[in-house]
């Protein structure tokens, strides 16, 4: 099996992440740019993060001047992370500060120079926890410093690693908040307290969600595009990867495929509603893999899938009428059964892993698909943002959904993706720091 | 050949004639549904029946002493349609069985639909020399659908596992449609019908019963589809999936998600190292699939506005994990609003619709069709530890056989609401203490039923072995209805009433009081001259009081009631007065009598219609004398019987005798007959109860040009079984003696009790 190059930090290990990641990593020129938008008071559909984001600005206006020292004041002292702690896997966002004085350097204690330092100078942690090295944002303005936006993720599993690492680096001396959000920032609030002396401000992983969309998209400015869409998605001769202006997001469909799948309705930066969920998602595909192939990670499990071919596995249209259907217009490719060919015990004995995986994957993602497209009708949106971690180096699934929601709406829906598509929820709980209510 | 349980299969299985295949020799146009295990055959035939008739001597040279009517046992040729369902292991046997006995030559095609029409075509047109003409899947499901649902009562019900019955059925909607129809085969289906010939695939979904098959075998080595619904009916799923409360470590709050939700199906097997149960995965497997289903199908239902929604396929049929896993999940969704029905013929929709679309030059829809207890196998309860035995045998043969009625049946157009009008007073299915002394009331009548059959059939010496055949039949009836009440819908008085016409009519006992109502009439009618000039010599407010305490007393006369058949039987001389004696005196049970008299000092009815009930003392003594008083204060009269005989009900036949021998004696009535302000219209029922929502077209359309506006039901069948909640959109009087000491006491009085409803609807209620 070619599971070669899966073991990497995130970086080219499908044939669709082509070359992007080096490119990434090109420090930033322009970035006055993005947080101009922030900048400018008033401007708040654009100012994602709302009243926490007030940047500042080289202007000598008084105005100017007591924002800065109201700033000063409130801004959260370092460090300053966000975390997203998920059924699967923990998100963890950290800003490492690029303009630190001299004097500031001397005042720093030693604990908190050693956390930059681990983060920053390494891109795996442990055995399992790996830094999306191109996925970091440099050179950013966030609360009045310049620096780096470093995304990390680690299994949930590990945390009682990482909350011992914390004790051992002994982090609860430095008085910070710990922003988290997701089911396990309530799961383990107390293993937290009582494991690492910390104290979290747990968030609502929906509110941080769409922070961290509406945040993430307004500070990107330059390199690959944070949004984009797959143009001519059932023609796969020309099917291509293009930037999408999402500057008007509202109204939005926005799923969230994580373990489960979450499928919000978001009409403004503060008005949505959780329209429905469905319990098969990301879990489902990585779990369903486990038990048919004896894989046990994602990235296995998706390299099987893109080597597999589903059809041995499903029971199209075709199979059952010769054809299509057409008294009901169903096409022949279109799956009638999702696993329907293994009833039997001679097909059974025939399919590869591969196979498995890819059906799999394919059932999961149409499925999400279907869903999708019935609450935009029901909700009558027709923009729909895909993001979360099954998603991550999963362009199969990514052109499925976009064929999907544009085969069967006939054109009607367009499905978007996000570069950062599983960090959003940490992202939007770091924006909470200087909020501690 | 291995069957769907893996058993290796007999094939030389000798089939049960008598029992299966019944009047094959008479068959024509079959029609063959073959799914992925089980085959339904379908067949058209025409049953030979004896029935009872009677017919009215020459008068002008009647003697004295001669009986008033002739009563002759007729042959008479009635429709009947059989479908069967067995496994497609026995499906070469059961062929060869067809043409063995196959006498009609008429018959060239056959319909043939499902997914294994196509692997059997060749051996079917060999065996049966016939032409396999294939119809379309979906059509033909449809067609099956809108079938039962307009001519089962009880068909649609709710599945509610830990109630008392597991089936709540539903009543049957005067309109079925517009309706969603989820069809769970090894892909889903979900159809919109609109119309009978009007429908739209919607949408649709992978993920069916083919994936719960498929992707269980793979996780679990379990080959067969019942071993692994059974499997996943020990298994604990949240060892599997991952709920809210494994990520949470309790509820999620804010968005009202419970802790024991799933949130990530198959998800601990993703985090977690270690071994899952089969069991387990069946479980986790069986929920995710029920869900999404039931998800995409409450998607599908809002988009569309729809609330009734339907539920078939191999994945439901009948199962109660299914049934249970589904309505969990369409519950969860829509928080209640829409309710998950299935189906008691669900297994049928496809051969019904295929037959239905082969018989299209017959006209099946222009007729209504009655589902035959005495030829029908039930619903049984597929729960695998409740009765293994019945369940075995009903996965051999299941059977459902409709008859075709002569009379189109509508509703009452007097009915104030149709939809949620329910004829029967107690559903038995749900109130166990009733249910349990019914049974025991017709088991304990049956050996006098039986008795009365043979002496009604003297002459006839093979009768006391019919009976006795009659007797095995409806004992075997009451048996599985006490262990599986729903067997046939809800259980009430009138389905045990007619399951025993039913049963009575399999084995030619057509009318078994033919002779006892012929005595009875002839003898009443000796009575009516006298009794109509005592009445009129009575002042108006007297009048009126013996018009109806007459009318009770008759009504005692009822061959059904055991307490008063006993007293007939052994006293042949009880007669109207004795009657009137034994009568409740006044204030009667339920007493609106001083209301009714006031009515009566008002302006007179425009129409009334008069559901009778039985025949001699009561029909004579009884309510003609009453309603010779409406016609006389300028009220038309419809009385309305039963087309076919039960019990000693009069029948429209015995009706028309009478009233023309009461006319040749009584001006009144022999005007109003010629004047047309007495008409007598049969009911389109052969039952002891009524129900309003099925009566004879024609019954409906006088009902409507007379300008109806005062219904009289009597009896204890009609009024006290049936109806005594029917709320009507004009007077009504409802009138019954309780000839039943269990049901008076529960009506909180003794035996001979009298009910004398008397309801007018309230204005609201009356523009409504």
């Amino acid at each position: 099996m070619e599971l070669n190059g899966f073991h990497c930090d995130g970086e080219g290990c499908a044939e669709e992440q082509e070359e992007e990641p080096k490119a990434l990593r090109l420090p930033r020129s322009k970035t006055d740019a993005s947080c101009s938008i922030i900048a400018t008071p008033g401007a708040d559909s654009a100012a994602a993060g709302g009243s926490a984001l007030r940047e500042q600005r080289m202007s000598k206006s008084t105005p100017a001047m007591l924002r800065l020292d109201s700033l000063k004041k409130n801004r959260p002292p370092f460090p300053w992370f966000g975390m997203d702690i998920g059924g699967t896997l923990v998100k963890l966002v950290y800003f490492e500060p690029k303009d630190i004085t001299a004097e500031e350097e001397q005042e720093e204690v030693e604990s908190l120079k050693s956390i930059r330092r681990y983060l920053t100078s390494h891109t795996a942690y442990g055995k399992t926890g790996i830094r999306d090295v191109h996925l970091e944002l440099s050179d950013l303005t966030l609360w009045g410093r310049k620096g780096n936006l470093h995304f990390i993720r680690f299994p949930t599993h590990e945390l009682p690693a990482f909350l011992q690492m914390g004790r051992d680096k002994h982090f609860s001396s430095l008085h910070t908040t710990l922003c988290a959000t997701g089911g396990g920032a309530f799961k383990y609030e107390d293993d937290f307290r009582t494991m690492a002396n910390l104290q979290l401000l747990k968030l609502d992983e929906l509110d941080c969600l769409i922070k961290g969309v509406l945040y993430i998209y307004s500070v990107v400015s330059s390199g690959p595009p944070e949004c984009y869409y797959f143009e001519h998605p059932t023609d796969p001769e020309r099917c291509e990867q293009k930037a999408y202006n999402l500057e008007n997001p509202y109204p939005l469909l926005l799923v969230n495929i994580g373990s489960g799948v979450s499928i919000l309705a978001v009409y403004s930066k503060d008005n949505y509603k959780r329209v429905t969920g469905t319990s098969l998602g990301g879990g489902t595909f990585l779990g369903l893999c486990c038990l048919l192939t004896g894989c046990s990670t994602f990235e296995e499990a998706l390299a099987m899938a893109t080597e597999g071919e589903s059809t041995h596995v499903d029971k199209l249209v075709r199979d059952i009428y010769g054809g299509d259907y057409e008294r009901f217009g169903l096409p022949g490719w279109a799956v009638a059964s999702s696993f329907g060919n293994m009833i039997c015990k001679e097909k059974r004995d025939s399919v590869s892993k591969e196979d498995l995986a890819r059906a799999t994957l394919v059932t999961i993602t149409n499925n999400i698909g279907s869903i999708t497209r019935m609450c935009a009708l029901n909700e009558n949106i027709e923009r729909v943002v895909f993001v979360g971690n099954f998603l991550r180096v999963n362009t199969l699934s990514m052109k499925l959904l976009a064929y999907a929601l544009d085969y069967w709406s006939k054109g009607q829906l367009k499905a978007l993706f996000l570069r950062h598509e599983g960090y959003f929820g940490a992202v939007g709980a770091l924006l909470e720091l200087p909020n501690p209510s | 050949k291995e069957d769907r349980t893996g058993r290796c299969m007999d094939k030389s299985i000798t089939l049960p004639p008598d029992e299966i295949f019944r009047n094959l020799e008479n068959a024509k146009r079959f029609a063959i549904d073959i799914g992925g295990s089980l085959t339904k055959l379908a067949y058209y035939s025409t049953v030979q029946h004896k029935v009872a008739k009677v017919r009215s001597f020459d008068h002008s040279a009647k003697v004295n002493g001669d009986p008033l009517y002739e009563i002759s046992v007729q042959e008479e040729i009635t429709a009947r349609l059989h479908f069967i369902k067995f496994e497609n292991a026995y499906i070469e046997t059961c062929l060869d069985f067809i043409k063995d006995h196959l006498v009609n030559t008429e018959t060239k095609v056959i319909k043939a639909t499902g997914g294994g029409a196509y692997k059997f075509k060749d051996l079917i047109e060999k065996k049966l020399k016939l032409k396999v003409d294939k119809e379309d899947e979906m059509t033909c499901l449809i067609k099956g659908c809108n079938f039962v649902l307009k001519n089962i009562p009880h068909e649609a019900f709710v599945y509610a596992k830990h109630a008392d019955s597991e089936f709540r059925f539903q009543n049957t909607h005067p309109d079925i449609f517009p309706y969603l129809l989820i069809n769970i085969g090894s892909g889903v289906s979900i159809v919109k019908v609109e119309a009978e010939d009007k429908f739209e695939r919607i949408g649709g979904s992978s993920i069916g019963g083919g994936t719960f098959w498929g992707l269980g075998a793979l996780l679990t080595k379990t080959k067969r589809f019942d071993e692994l619904l059974q499997l996943a009916s020990k298994g604990q799923h949240t060892n599997v999936d991952m709920l809210v409360k494994d990520i949470y470590g309790g509820a999620y709050g804010s968005l009202g998600l419970t802790g024991d939700l799933i949130a990530s199906s198959f998800g601990k097997s993703a985090t977690t190292d270690k071994e899952f149960s089969k069991e387990d995965m069946a479980k986790s497997l069986l929920h995710m699939i029920s869900n999404d289903i039931g998800q995409l199908a409450c998607l599908y239902a809002k988009l569309h506005n729809l609330t009734r929604v339907y539920f078939g396929g191999f994945f439901i049929r009948g199962h109660p994990v299914t049934m249970h896993t589904i309505t969990y999940s369409i519950n969860f969704f829509t928080k209640g609003e829409v309710q998950a029905l299935f189906l008691r013929h669900e297994g049928y929709l496809g051969a019904i619709g295929a037959f239905l679309k082969g018989a299209e030059e017959d006209n099946p829809n222009q007729y209504s069709w009655e589902e035959n207890y005495a030829g029908s196998s039930g619903l049984m309860s597929a729960s695998p530890e409740l009765n293994p035995v019945q369940r075995a045998r009903s996965g051999t043969f299941d059977m459902l056989e409709m008859d075709r009625l002569d009379r189109q049946l509508v509703n009452l157009p007097l009915l104030q609401d149709p939809t949620s009008y329910i004829p029967d007073t107690v559903d038995l299915t749900e109130d166990a203490l009733a249910r349990e002394y019914w049974l025991y009331c017709f088991e304990d009548a049956l050996d006098g039923v039986v008795k009365r059959a043979i002496a009604s059939q003297k002459d006839q010496p093979e009768a006391v072995e019919r009976a006795e055949k009659f007797r095995q039949k409806y004992r075997h009836k009451v048996q599985t209805l006490r262990h599986q009440p729903f067997a046939y819908g809800s259980l009430t008085v009138r389905s045990l009433l007619d399951t025993r016409e039913h049963c009575l009519n399999e084995f030619n006992f057509p009318d078994p009081y033919s002779k006892i109502k012929q005595k009875e009439n002839d003898m009443a009618l000796k009575y009516y001259l006298k009794v109509v000039k005592s009445v009129e010599e009575l002042s108006w407010e007297q009048r009126q009081f013996t018009l109806v305490k007459g009318l009770l007393a008759g009504n005692v006369f009822d061959w059904g009631a055991k307490a008063v058949s006993d007293v007939l039987e052994s006293d042949p001389e009880f007669g109207f007065e004795q009657a009137k004696q034994q009568l409740q005196e006044r204030p009667w049970l339920v007493d609106a009598y001083n209301q009714w008299i006031e009515r009566l000092k008002g302006p007179p009815h425009k129409c009334a219609l008069f559901f009778v009930d039985n025949s001699g003392i009561d029909i004579i003594l009884g309510v003609f004398p009453f309603i010779r008083e409406l016609l006389v204060r300028g009220t038309e009269v419809v009385l309305a019987s039963n087309s076919g005989p039960a019990l000693n009900d009069v029948t429209n036949s015995e009706l028309q005798i009478l009233t023309e021998r009461i006319a040749a004696m009584d001006p009144v009535i022999h005007a109003a007959l010629k004047e047309d302000r007495l008409a007598l219209v049969q009911n389109g029922s052969s039952s002891p109860c009524l129900d309003l929502s099925r009566l004879d077209k024609v019954l409906a359309t006088v009902v409507r040009e007379r300008g109806t506006d005062l219904v009289i039901i009597e009896g204890m069948g009609r009024a006290i079984h049936t109806n005594y909640y029917a709320m009507l959109s004009c007077e009504s009087l409802k009138l019954a003696v309780i000839k039943n000491s269990w049901l008076a006491e529960r009506l909180g009085g003794k035996i001979f009790s009298v009910v004398f409803k008397y309801e007018v609807p309230s204005k609201a209620q009356g523009q409504h």
